[in-house]
Order: C-alpha cells, then structure tokens, then sequence
C-alpha cells in the first residue's frame, strides 16, 4: 500500500462544540418543529380548553363547591393549566421516541457532543412550548372572574415554567430507554394521568379521604398546582404557602432532570439506539 | 502494510501516521451470541474499504462500534488513533456518519438540517455557513437548501444524509449500507461522490454493503461471515486467488448432488462442494474440466456452468456455504473449501 503514504497526512480540525450551542440547536429544532405543524398547535391549545368548559362546567352542576370564589370553573383553572403543560410535554417527548425510531437521535449520540447537551436542549425544548401555552391560558383568567395584578401573573408564569420543566424532564427520563409510542402511551395513562389527577387539579387534597389524601399530599405536582393557585388566588386556601411551595418544586425539578442526566449518561455494551 | 508494534495506544502507524481506522482484536458478544470474534485490519487514508457480509455476520455491529454507539466487548477500535471507547468524542470529530436509517429531520429545510448538524460539531456563524454552501454544492442540493426535506424524492434525501456527514470536513467516513433505496443513476452518482472525497481530500471512507456489485467498487474489501473476517483484500487480489474457474453442476437433487461431489472427490481430488442441490468447484481450465465429468458420471448432471470468479465466490470458498443461506437452508455440515 505504497500509495497510501505519498499524500500529505490530514485529520479533521478539532473543535469542542461545548454544551450550549448543541443545547441551542436542539432547542431551537423542537420550536420550529411545533410550529410547521399546525395540526399540534391547534390540538394543543383547544384540548385543554374543550376540558376546562366541558369537565369544569360539569363538575360545576353536579358538585356544591364551598370555595369562597364560587365557582368550580375557578377551582378547576389551575388544574387545567397544569393539564396543557402535562400534554404538551408528553407530546414533545413522544418526539423522543420518534427521532430515535427515525435515527436522528443516532446522528445526534454520534456526534462529539456532551449528553447533557442533548438532554438539556430536548428537556428546554419541550419546555418552552409547554410554558408558552400554559401562559397563553393565563389570558382566559377573566374568564373565571380573577383578575389578576401583574405581580401575580409573573409568579404565575414563574410556577409555570417550573412546572413546565419538571414535567418535560420527567417525560424524557419515562420516554428516553423507550423504543415504542404505544408503551410510552401505557405509562401516560398509568403514571402520568394520575400525577395530574391526584395533584388537586380537580379536588383538594385536604379534603380527598385517607390514602387518598395522602398519596396526594406525597405528590411532588400537588405543590406546582398549590403555588399556580397561591399566585391567582392570593386570597384562597391553600395547603402550604407560596414560598413552601417553591422551594418543592424547584426541588422536584432538580431532582428528575438529574434523573434523566444519569440515565441518558449510562454507556453500554448495549445498542445505543 | 506498515509493520505493527502492538503496545499502545497510537503504536501502530503507518509514515508516522496513525491509521485511519484500525481494529485490534475486536470482540463483541451480546450475552449468548458472538457477534464480532476478534477482528484486526487496518485501512489505508484515502481508500474506499468495503465492509461485506451477508445479514447477520457482524458488519451492523462492527458499524456501530466504529461510530462510538457501542463499547465492544473486547480488543479496542481507533480512529486516527483514538480509542472508540475511550475517547469518544475525538473519534467523533474524526469521522462523518452516514447512517442506513433517515437521520435528517424532514420538516426541516435542508439547509437547517446541515446548520443543526454543524452546532453538534462545534461550526457555527459565518464559518458554517460557507461550509454548508461547500457542501451543498459538493452533492448537487444547493438549489434546494431552502426547501423541506420531506419534498424531496428519496435519492435526493440520501444525498442530505451524505452532506451531514460531510459538514465537518471529516478525516474518515463510515457509510452503512449507502445505497439501500437509491436507483442506479443515484448509486452510481454516491460511487462518484465517494471517489471524489478520496481523491481530491484524501477522505478515508469505510462502507458496509451486503452487496457484491457495491463491494467490486471498493478499493479493497473484509468479507466478514458470522463474526469472523474471512477474506481480505482488493476484489481483484480475492478473485484471483481461487484457481482458475467456477464450476457449477446442477444435479437433480441434494443427494444427488452430494452423491456427485463424492464420487467427483475420490476420482478428481478436486475438493468439491455441495450446495443444495449444486456441486461447485475451482479448477484450471474448467471447460476441460466439464467434459471430463460429465464423460465419467453420464447422467448424473443437468446443467453446467463455467465462470470467472466472482466475489460471491470468494465467499463460498471461505466458509463453505452460500452468502445468501436463508434462501437455501444448509443442510451439509460447513465445508472448507480448498484449492
């Protein structure tokens, strides 16, 4: 193979792509890919709002609420946006799935590029729509009859934001060993729908009975509606105070995004995707 | 071939170079099968090397080692001298992918797609934007790099596939299975895009193929066959190491046939093998060959056939049974072929 040798050596340059620009870019991918598809838009901020007027009307009629605000459409406010946020998120990390069926997320795992680039730039990604919509649902609050200062909607869209990520970040740690849509879907309706259900989304905790009550008091989604219901009804009780509050969630944020860190960073002897 | 020290990590060079890609006693098993048995080659810079081997001998494994996806089991894979499993990241900035599956993102434009793939590789602003035009160029897409991938026909979407591995002006390119898909005038198009990287940037490329058409582009070849590397070479060295012509006698049946090659065996000392309901053998002069058979077992053959080796035939005198065996369940114990 004299011939091999003749011709000046040559390697590629070498540049470290660091963390933010692949996060960037990954971020960046999941916005503009919401938005080509309009089907999504629509579906995702219709839902939501076809729940709040059909379920909270209807719970409305059959149940005598004793909250000082009346209405159980107020009560149930809350819940429904923590509710966009849950369906956003999961329809964003479906997205996971997806891309590893299609073999994006190959071309991403062979790139020099850090995993927790990859997971910070999905988890933003599906993030930031999450928050976008479920602040967009903060327009309808008058809906309800609360109007309310601009110091509450800025702690409101902070509570969302936290939630936003904390339910992204749990949906790629469920979502990212998975290679099928149907077994994500299973552990949706098993895990992720009860999460919301039991979160005083739809009835308090401290009123709900016994282990009821106390699964939803262990619920770490309990205190992200608590803090949504602290900011819009300042006035309301709540189970803890708004600080208290805070401080969980952000904890819980904490907590599952270093989940899906760890479990992205797993290397094996297995295939990778 | 460079001579080879085996201590170290960049020990093994060639003019004071690393090798583009060499495998030092690669081994993988995934709990009960063996998937890749203790494979070492080196391949050259600026050569095309064929990776060959039916379903299942290993090369999808050996591809996804050499990509960093995986961690063998055993013996170590560098490129350029890094260790695939140590030192991930070097490799990957060594080497362009060219995955089978669609990686390109189709509701992105393709221009998106490749400035999505620079920011994995550290090329961003003006830089990457001259790149990606490079590139567009380079694979006859920069009129389209404004629209949707999914709008584009299927050739066209491999040809995307081909400037993201592309975009960060890599040493060594890895190609699985590159023309599953694409219609004539499209691989012979890659075959010419491919030697143009090697010729004019001196790119090593590496393709994984199942098929014997493809593997007769390569400059040289690894025929891998459940796990094990069976032959190496260029097409033209391979061939020519079997004697003379391929000989096919068709007989009536598998026992037959067997019965054909025993007799053939004790008279001709030719080393004959059975396959179905075929008998093959390497030989001299194979038309003299034919008449002396078919004079000596009246009968016993349908058909005859003579040809020049081909690689296929290279791969049967390795390991003793067809390439394509799922068509053909083996029913012979596995034969040497010997010559």
């Amino acid at each position: 193979m004299a011939t091999l040798a003749t011709t000046a050596p040559r390697t590629a340059p070498v540049a470290s792509p660091g963390v933010w620009t692949p996060a960037y870019s990954l971020w960046l991918r999941e916005i503009v890919r919401f938005y080509r598809q309009k089907a999504r838009v629509i579906g995702v901020i219709a839902t939501p709002l076809l729940f709040w007027i059909l379920l909270g009307s209807g719970f409305a009629h059959s149940f005598q609420s004793s909250q000082s605000s009346g209405s159980y459409l107020a009560y149930f406010f809350p819940g429904s946006v923590v509710m966009i946020v849950l369906f956003t998120a999961i329809f964003s990390m479906m997205s996971l799935i997806q891309d590893r069926n299609e073999g994006f997320l190959l071309s991403v795992l062979a790139a020099p590029v850090s995993r927790s680039a990859i997971v910070l730039g999905k988890v933003l990604g599906g993030a930031t729509l999450a928050a976008i919509q479920g602040i967009i649902f903060l327009v309808f609050t008058p809906l309800v009859g609360i109007h309310p200062d601009a110091a509450a909607i800025l702690i409101g869209i902070f509570v969302i934001v936290l939630i936003s990520f904390e339910l992204t970040a749990l949906g790629f740690a469920i979502a990212w060993p998975m290679d099928s849509p149907q077994a994500f879907h299973a552990i949706v309706n098993i895990l992720l729908l009860p999460l919301w259900m039991l979160s005083g989304a739809l009835f308090p905790a401290d009123r709900a009975s016994g282990w009821l009550g106390w699964l939803m008091h262990l619920n770490p989604l309990s205190y992200g509606v608590d803090a949504l219901r602290n900011a819009l009804f300042p006035a309301e009780h709540t189970l803890l105070p708004l600080d208290l509050n805070l401080a969980i969630t952000g904890g819980f944020c904490a907590v599952v995004f270093l989940a899906s860190w760890a479990i992205v960073n797993r290397r094996t002897n297995k295939p990778a995707a | 071939m460079a001579t080879l020290t085996q201590s170290g990590r960049v020990e093994s060079r060639y003019g004071g170079q690393a090798f583009p890609i060499e495998l030092d006693g690669v081994t993988h098993d995934y709990g009960t099968r063996l998937a890749l048995d203790r494979l070492s080659f080196q391949v050259g810079r600026a050569e095309i090397f064929g990776l060959l081997g039916p379903n299942g001998s290993g090369k999808t494994t050996l591809f996804r080692i050499l990509s960093t996806l995986m961690v063998p089991t055993g013996g170590a894979a560098r490129i350029q001298g890094y260790d695939a499993a140590r030192e991930p990241n070097k490799v990957r900035q060594q080497t362009g992918i060219v995955f089978q599956a669609r990686s390109v993102d189709i509701k992105l434009t393709v221009a998106e797609n490749l400035k999505h793939q620079g920011h994995l590789y550290g090329l961003s602003g003006r830089h990457l934007k001259t790149r990606i035009d490079e590139v567009l160029s380079r694979v006859g897409l920069l009129d389209r790099a404004r629209d949707k991938v999914e709008t584009l026909s299927g050739g066209q979407q491999r040809r995307v596939e081909l400037a993201k591995g592309l975009i960060h002006s890599p040493s060594v390119l890895l190609l699985d299975e590159p023309s599953t898909g694409l219609d004539p005038g499209a691989r012979r198009d890659l075959w010419l895009y491919l030697r143009m990287l090697r010729d004019q940037e001196g790119v090593t490329v590496l393709v994984t193929t199942h098929l014997m058409e493809e593997a007769e582009h390569c400059d040289r070849l690894a025929i891998l066959s459940e796990g094990k590397l069976v032959a190496l070479g260029s097409p033209a060295e391979l061939k020519s190491q079997i004697g003379g012509d391929v000989v096919t006698f068709e007989t009536a049946g598998p026992e037959q046939a067997a019965r054909l090659a025993e007799m053939m065996a004790n008279r001709f000392v030719a080393g004959p093998a059975v396959l179905g309901n075929r008998v093959r053998v390497e030989r001299e002069q194979g038309h003299r060959f034919v008449t002396e058979v078919v004079e000596a077992f009246p009968g016993a053959v349908q058909s005859v056939s003579v040809a020049k080796p081909s690689l296929e035939d290279v791969f049967i005198d390795r390991t003793g049974h067809r390439f394509w065996n799922e068509d053909q369940p083996e029913t012979e114990p596995k034969k040497k072929g010997r010559h």
